[in-house]
């Protein structure tokens, strides 16, 4: 026997391991086994047949899709192009990190509120539009895909930004000189170079965002259209728990947007492997 | 590769900010030269040879290939169309990439034939030494080995010119030695043209065709290895390349004989007599007659293993303490302080063994001392040392 296990060191991982099964393994659990049964505790699959027979709930899955998946894409796709271009500072660095992550620490409640005034009929933006006269009638932002979308891409394009940064960062700037001096323009050096070695960030950030995205609530409630194109998935489980009273079926739709979610990452996760091999070598470096 | 015969530097300055890193650095590389500049670390070396590739925008000065400006601080042509190759100390390998693809980037980026590619970079691992690593990636190889493969993928190129930045720096003292002999080797056959940077005058000496010594940005000396060596130009260099024993004093005498120079000075703790073959015209000269007759001081230059511990007959000796002996095999290394001055300190390296607080003899034979004017104001005539 080695070292750690005479001496009781492994007792040490008990606080975690604990924390890890109580917050995460035993309502995860739960919540599956709440999904496969009936009210009356008898096991049944009628939950998941349910949401899959009942068109309305099933088109929350394409709806959710709809908004999470542009607007991480969008979200990321920014901020490899802005982390890139920052990547040995810019001058109003910080204040520019300020007002990306002021939006996270308001939460997502107050910037909805505040988007439903100043993007609202009467708002400045369309204010703004009228005097410009770029429309004849004020836009419709608010209570439609727009609205719900700009909300969660200002909620997660800061967390995919900053995430990108230091990753971008942290590659050793002799690589893009190396480059440089083999012959490779600063845009060959960006696609053969750069970009290879942060598509591990890419796709982490791609993952969180996705999964934040994806579970989206307040904002489709508050600048969407919550009962109609605007239902999504988060919602559909709310509605089920709390409206319905059937905690059942809504553990159900939790599952589902697990399951959803899972696949979506390992997509990523497939397209991160093709493209950095070298990712998965260890050694000294 | 485009044929040249010399690349010329003229008058490179580099400034950030108010710091002046490169300072009016001219200077001439004939092809297939082995040039290297040496000096400690934020002496500008570094700087220069970035200034060189274009990595660096210069302040002023213009860089020549042959009879074509490729830089006069204005218009410049960028690093990638150079055809200058650069290895760095941290060897900047793309870690993403097989030592195959390392080395065929290059050639890929120049839409080479893919057989001459494989041709190409075959032959380039083979003169590395790495035939069989094609398929490693950098972080599967030693150091030694990232470093051949960062040397392979700038010489597939052939460049006009080969820049190493410290390229040893980063490997254990044997593997620094082993990558050294084949530098040269490899520079014997390809006869490339090549800047090389380092702090360790060791390398420079082994390594190079010329050595340019550089202090804060500004050339102190440019010379032979042999020169640099045993003929420094100022204390600053005399100092870098291993003269030890700088001991400030005045002059007593300084009088001329049989083509030598010879002099004798009075430092805080010993007298010191000097034969210094500084020949006619030679600006050290000069300011030594200037420095005798204004009583301005100078400093001496000796190198510790010239330094004899013992009396010798017909010299004039010095007593001192030995407070530090480091034993290094073949010799010891004492540092010892001069009794009558006690803060006046001796480096020397001794065969025979002193002991920790032995006090003894030493003296130096004065075709082995160089002696330096300093800079600085003349004090009042008559004034006391």
């Amino acid at each position: 026997m080695s070292g750690p296990h005479r001496n009781g060191t492994l007792f040490l991982l008990i606080p975690a391991i604990l924390a890890v099964v109580l917050l995460f393994v035993y309502p995860f659990g739960y919540g599956l086994l709440m999904s496969l049964t009936k009210a009356d505790g008898s096991f049944s699959l009628a939950n998941y047949a349910r949401f899959f027979g009942d068109a309305r709930d099933l088109r929350t899955i394409g709806v959710t899709l709809g908004i999470a998946l542009p607007v991480t894409l969008l979200a990321v796709g920014l901020a490899v192009p802005l982390s890139y271009h920052m990547r040995r500072g810019v001058p109003g660095e910080k204040l520019i990190a300020f007002f990306l992550i002021v939006p996270v620490t308001l939460g997502t409640v107050l910037v909805s509120e505040g988007m439903l005034t100043f993007m609202g009929p009467n708002g400045w933006l369309n204010q703004l539009i009228m005097v410009l006269r770029l429309s004849p009638k004020p836009v419709q932002f608010t209570h439609d895909y727009a609205g719900v979308a700009v909300s969660v891409g200002l909620q997660g394009f800061p967390y995919a930004f900053l995430m990108l940064l230091g990753y971008v960062s942290g590659i050793n700037p002799d690589l893009e000189k190396a480059s440089q001096m083999l012959g490779a323009n600063k845009w060959q050096t960006f696609w053969r170079i750069l970009f290879p070695l942060m598509v591990p960030g890419i796709a982490i950030s791609f993952c969180l965002n996705f999964v934040m995205a994806f579970s989206l609530f307040p904002s489709a409630v508050l600048l969407g259209q919550p009962s109609g194109p605007q239902r999504v998935i988060a919602l559909a489980a709310y509605q089920w728990a709390f409206e319905k009273f059937n905690f059942n079926a809504a553990s159900a739709i939790s599952m589902i947007m697990a399951a959803i979610e899972l696949c979506v990452i390992a997509v990523v996760l497939a397209w991160r492997g093709k493209m950095y091999k070298g990712a998965s070598i260890v050694g000294k470096g | 590769m485009r044929d040249f015969k010399r690349i010329s530097v003229r008058r490179m300055t580099k400034r950030f900010g108010e710091k002046t890193a490169v300072d009016d650095f001219s200077i001439e590389f004939d092809k297939e030269e082995f040039v290297t500049f040496l000096g400690p670390s934020g002496c500008g070396k570094s700087t220069a040879l970035n200034c060189i590739t274009g990595l660096i925008p210069i302040t002023s000065g213009e860089i020549y290939i042959n009879d074509e400006c490729i830089d006069d601080a204005r218009a410049s042509v960028p690093p990638e169309k150079r055809e200058f190759g650069m290895v760095f100390q941290s060897y900047a390998l793309f870690p993403h990439l097989t030592v195959r693809e390392n080395v065929a980037f290059g050639l890929k980026l120049r839409r080479l034939a893919k057989s001459e590619v494989e041709r190409r970079v075959g032959d380039a691992l083979r003169l590395v030494h790495l035939e069989g690593y094609a398929s490693k990636f950098p972080a599967q190889m030693s150091g030694g080995e990232q470093q051949r493969v960062a040397i392979a993928r700038c010489i597939v190129l052939e460049p006009r010119l080969l820049l190493l930045d410290e390229p040893l720096s980063n490997l254990d003292a044997k593997l620094r030695v082993e990558l050294r002999y084949e530098l040269k080797s490899l520079h014997e056959r390809l006869k490339v043209t090549t800047i090389y940077v380092t702090h360790d005058q060791t390398e420079a000496l082994a390594l190079s065709d010329r050595i340019v010594v550089l202090k804060l940005g500004v050339i102190q000396q440019v010379g032979s290895p042999q020169a640099v060596y045993s003929d420094p130009a100022n204390p600053f260099v005399a100092d870098f390349v291993g003269y030890k024993n700088a001991w400030k004093g005045r002059l007593e005498a300084l009088a001329e004989g049989d083509g030598a120079l010879f002099a004798r000075v009075r430092t805080k703790g010993a007298l010191v007599e000097a034969r210094l073959a500084y020949p006619d015209g030679d600006p050290r000269r000069a300011a030594l007659v200037a420095a005798f007759k204004a009583g301005s001081p100078v400093t001496t230059a000796i190198r510790p293993e010239d330094i004899v511990a013992g009396p010798s007959p017909g010299r004039a000796s010095f007593r001192c303490t030995a407070d530090l002996v480091e034993y290094q095999g073949q010799a010891s290394h004492v540092s010892a302080c001069i009794q009558s001055c006690e803060e006046e300190r001796v480096d020397l390296r001794s065969a025979s063994r002193i002991a920790f607080g032995e006090a003894f003899e030493a003296s130096v034979d004065p075709g082995k001392v160089l002696v330096f004017a300093l800079p600085g104001a003349s004090p009042p005539v008559g004034a006391a040392l």
